[in-house]
């Protein structure tokens, strides 16, 4: 019975959860008397397991735990930009929970315990450890949104995403008990082989497959399951829509893989005809809907409903090629969302939200530097070349001609255009409008540098867009 | 008609009547008792397939544990119950297509074959010896390790959450602190004060 229990390739998980109980218990002596101790123990906590994690670069596919576990390419890559993605969300808004009373040692360890469900997530080869880590990872994140109990907002926010999320997980679990019944196995692999010589006519098989899609939808928001992501980025804390917005993409994109990709694979034409309705509204209602909005965070939920639906355009493609494009893009989209809320993070100060679009009116002339960086991010998310988001766009749709789904292609090219009305209308509004009020940055000095860099990255990466297209490519390619 | 067949349809057709009460009482008391007898019947069906220890385990943490916390939180809290039905004609329209169209699906998906009687053979009846606890205890702590390990994650991540979303420290409480009353020493309670004895009269 040894063999099976090779836990070495899982260190960075067991790490995590070590560190987060042990910083649950120094936070509670140390409190008063060193209360940043536990903001430095997270951050020495995730820059350790990035290093445990790159330990794992280059491996063999292995899996552990009798078969629930798997370690792979894909795994390393997604859980590296998890860790650090959530690092760098946690200096940028260290500031503002400080300000607004966050600031505990539990935020931090539901933090931790968030990034032990996603990591969880993307190493699973079994529905029950891949079930598990998205309620962990749920779990933490009403909690996160609730945080701030004094806000109405932020508690109703959370009751929505509590019950919608509930009613997700039901979907999703239903799928799989439907697969169980079709298979008789939880295990992806068996389940893979099980269903190889399956008909579309099998009506259990389809309807798994549609309640499986369904919950897949609902986490991912795409519409029309989308209804919870507007009010929760306009609701919540933004240091926590930060949180939401960018490490659990990348999850939620090792979720897809690992159910419709390892398991699923024999049946594409079905679920890929399924997501391409799911796209072609999310991009649709993603990109209208945003232009009517006048709060920045809940346009950038809208922002994030179309973006999802560009994501799935890969996956459509149904081959490696598109499935490494997927991946690129939410690395890239997680990238850029990161450096918009560390932006926003950073012009909010206490007792002042920098939610509103109107509170950027004419910032170029008080900030310049920091209007230029808004103004990057938001060239890089409507997809405008020479940014890195021009390149994500460009590689997933890419990957539909190349499959020959040209129609597709266009729609999705038509509606980037529209899309890139209200992206600019914040360009011009911080360029050409004249300033209401006057605005100070209160934000620490290391924030401000790392979202600097940030927004400055998404051009200055250019030079090496390729290594990381490959990266993504070689993740992919070796898949277990 | 066997006697195993006839527990199975009297066990069976309670678990169904009493999940339809649940849900239509008017008296949420009534409805969480329901739904009791709705957990106690499905139990039972589950001692027929002799799982007896998940049997068990139902009703000791569902109808012991669980259903009483709620039938607290049902009697503790004063919910308008008539408030949460406003707007049920309003609604009923689209909520009842929606059920019709599941269940129509349902009974297409239930009816096309995967689930007739013919393709589940009747489970063999396990030797006297054979304990379901014991394989389940098996089970858990080495092949289902990794699940149960997250699990309990999951359950202190519980914790830590009703926590930090309840816990308030509240100052000007009065609350006895047996630390500080164990270390009183005589002098902080009383005083000698030097008095001249007083005269007489």
């Amino acid at each position: 019975m040894n063999h099976i229990l090779n836990m070495q390739v899982a260190t960075p998980e067991i790490f995590i959860f070590s560190m987060a109980c042990l910083i649950l218990m120094i936070d509670l002596y140390t409190h008063d008397r060193l209360p940043l101790l536990s903001y430095w123990l997270t951050q020495a906590t995730l820059v350790a397991g990035i290093y445990l994690g790159l330990g794992g670069m280059g491996t063999e596919p292995v899996t552990t735990f009798n078969g629930m576990f798997i370690h792979d390419g894909m795994s390393v890559v997604v859980k590296l930009a998890i860790m650090l993605f959530t690092l760098i969300g946690l200096v940028y808004s260290r500031q503002y929970i400080l300000d607004r009373g966050m600031y505990r040692g539990e935020y931090y360890v539901l933090v931790l315990i968030a990034v032990l469900g996603m990591m969880v997530m993307t190493s699973a080869s079994h529905f029950l450890s891949l079930y598990l880590g998205l309620e962990l990872l749920s779990l933490s994140l009403y909690t996160l949104v609730a945080i701030n109990r004094d806000s109405d907002t932020a508690v109703e926010a959370a009751m929505k995403y509590f019950v919608l999320g509930a009613v997700a997980s039901g979907m999703l679990l239903y799928g799989m008990s439907l697969m169980y019944g079709v298979t008789g196995s939880l295990d992806i692999k068996t389940i893979s082989a099980a269903i190889q010589g399956m008909q579309s006519d099998d009506v259990m098989l389809m309807l798994g497959l549609i309640f499986i899609v369904v919950g897949l939808g609902f986490k991912l928001g795409v519409v029309p399951f989308h209804m919870w992501i507007p009010d929760i980025y306009q609701g919540a804390p933004t240091s926590v829509v930060l949180f939401i917005a960018t490490a659990p993409k990348l999850a939620a994109f090792a979720m897809v893989i690992r159910l419709l990709v390892d398991g699923f694979q024999s049946i594409a034409v079905n679920w890929s005809d399924m997501l391409v309705i799911l796209a072609v509204l999310s991009m649709a209602l993603g990109n209208i809907v945003a232009i009517a909005q006048a709060n920045f965070k809940r346009m950038l939920a809208y922002s994030a409903i179309s973006h999802m639906g560009y994501f799935l355009l890969g996956i459509i493609s149904a081959n490696p090629n598109g499935y490494s494009a997927s991946l690129f893009y939410m690395i890239i989209y997680a990238f850029t969302g990161l450096a918009a809320f560390g932006l926003i993070l950073l012009m909010s100060r206490s007792g002042f939200e920098a939610e509103n679009i109107s509170d950027y009116r004419g910032l170029n002339r008080e900030h310049p530097w920091y209007a230029f960086m808004i103004a990057l991010v938001m060239f890089s998310m409507a997809g405008l070349p020479p940014t890195v988001g021009f390149y994500a766009k460009l590689s997933v749709i890419q990957a539909l001609v190349d499959v020959n789904m040209i129609s597709l292609a266009v729609i999705a090219v038509l509606l980037a255009v529209i899309g890139a009305f209200y992206y600019l209308r914040i360009v011009k509004t911080m360029y050409f409008d004249a300033p209401e009020a006057e605005r100070t940055i209160t934000t620490g000095l290391d924030a401000r540098v790392l979202v600097s860099l940030n927004a400055v990255m998404l051009l200055a990466v250019m030079p090496w867009i390729g290594t990381i297209m490959d990266l993504c490519m070689s993740a992919i390619q070796s898949m277990g | 008609m066997t006697f195993e067949q006839l527990a199975f349809y009297f066990f069976a057709s309670v678990a169904i009547l009493a999940a339809a009460m649940v849900v239509t009482v008017r008296n949420p008391v009534r409805a969480a008792l329901f739904l009791i007898l709705t957990f106690f019947a499905v139990a039972c069906i589950w001692m027929m397939l002799e799982a007896e220890f998940l049997a068990i385990v139902l009703i000791l943490v569902y109808v012991g544990a669980v259903m009483v916390l709620f039938l607290f939180v049902v009697m503790m809290l004063d919910i308008d119950f008539d408030q949460l039905r406003e707007g049920f004609a309003e609604t009923l329209p689209i909520g009842a297509t929606v059920a019709v169209l599941v269940l129509l699906q349902l009974v297409i998906v239930l009816t096309s074959g995967p689930f007739e009687l013919e393709q589940v053979a009747a489970p063999v009846p396990a030797a006297a010896d054979y304990g379901n606890t014991h394989q389940l205890g098996l089970l858990i702590y080495t092949y289902y390790v990794y699940p149960f390990e997250l699990a309990a994650v999951m359950l202190v991540l519980a914790m830590i959450a009703a926590i930090v979303l309840t816990l308030r420290d509240r100052t000007g409480t009065r609350s006895q602190k047996p630390h500080e009353q164990t270390q009183v020493k005589r002098k902080d309670r009383v005083r000698l004060v030097k008095m001249n004895a007083e005269k007489k009269n």
